[in-house]
């Protein structure tokens, strides 16, 4: 294994990530925080997956109460399940045999990171933000996800203080599944919308 | 505190303006008619605070529901698809 090529390149810091750096600096500089903490809170923010959102959804299959509450009020079911999501105004919409939902944000990359981690670049890139609000059965068809004609999309488009995240369909064939088993199915796209849960 | 002057299930056109600033009404629903899907709750004013003021008086938020074939006149999928977008009470008018 040898050194990955892009380290190797210089490119200059751009006026945001000047200002990123400056601000970082100084804030271990007067020690507001130290370097150990923000390599640690990095370390963190980089490692995490969509396990929590894959948790709810898999509790939300198995437990229709739970489900309700979710579809009510979507933070506080983070918070059921031990998930500390502050400030984080979540949306949870249900896909049905009739109804599809797909997540976007036109206007940046608003995402529910404390639940799914970091959003995929593509989530973020103006192809997806642009098309998925104009032609959303034709984005989700290079995503591999066809949607019969008899269903309805529905495109979130998180604009402003909402988060969303789509509960898909529990896949057929998961009958008598535990909650760990069922959660192994739930992916990062299908939270996202673009694809549906893996099949068993 | 500014109170909510809509209800789900209002029908509501979005503002036609082009502010300078930053705004967080995207431009493909401006002038558009939709239907209020439901209130989100009052938030700081995203136009006041990316300018470090207070956001005050908080606005309500809505979701607004548009019919995709009402935005795109040459939509190419199901009459019944829809996108939903969160707009400030101060972006709408009634329909």
């Amino acid at each position: 294994m040898g050194i990955p090529e892009e380290l190797g390149k210089y490119r200059p810091l751009s006026y945001f990530q000047m200002m990123e750096v400056s601000l970082r600096e100084l804030l271990v500089e007067k020690g507001v925080v130290s370097e150990a903490e923000m390599a640690q809170a990095m370390q963190e923010i980089r490692a995490r997956g969509p396990e929590r959102g894959a948790k709810m959804v898999a509790r939300a299959w198995l437990d229709p109460a739970y489900k309700e509450r979710m579809l009510a009020n979507g933070s506080q079911a983070a918070e059921e399940l031990g998930f500390e999501v502050p400030g984080l105004k979540l949306i949870v919409v249900a896909n049905t045999p009739a109804v599809h939902n797909v997540i976007v944000c036109t206007l940046c990359s608003c995402y529910p990171r404390m639940l799914l981690g970091l959003p995929p670049d593509w989530y973020k890139s103006h192809a997806y933000r642009r098309r998925v609000v104009r032609e959303p059965r034709a984005v989700l068809a290079e995503f591999g996800t066809e949607i019969s004609e008899a269903v309805t999309i529905r495109v979130h488009d998180s604009t402003a203080d909402m988060r969303y995240m789509v509960l898909p369909l529990r896949p057929a064939g998961t009958e008598g599944w535990s909650e760990e088993q069922l959660a192994g199915l739930v992916t990062r796209d299908s939270l996202i919308g673009v694809k549906t849960a893996n099949n068993p | 505190m500014l109170e909510p002057r809509f209800q789900t299930g209002d029908r509501v056109k979005v503002i036609k303006a082009a502010p300078l600033g930053h705004v967080r009404t995207p431009w493909y629903v401006r002038g558009q008619v939709g239907v209020i899907e439901r209130l989100c709750g009052k938030f700081g004013n995203p136009e006041e605070l990316a300018y470090a003021r207070s956001g005050e008086p908080k606005q309500p938020l809505y979701r607004v529901r548009f019919a995709q074939t009402e935005l795109w006149p040459d939509y190419a999928g199901k009459p019944g698809d829809v996108v939903e977008v969160e707009i400030f009470q101060h972006w709408l008018e009634q329909a």
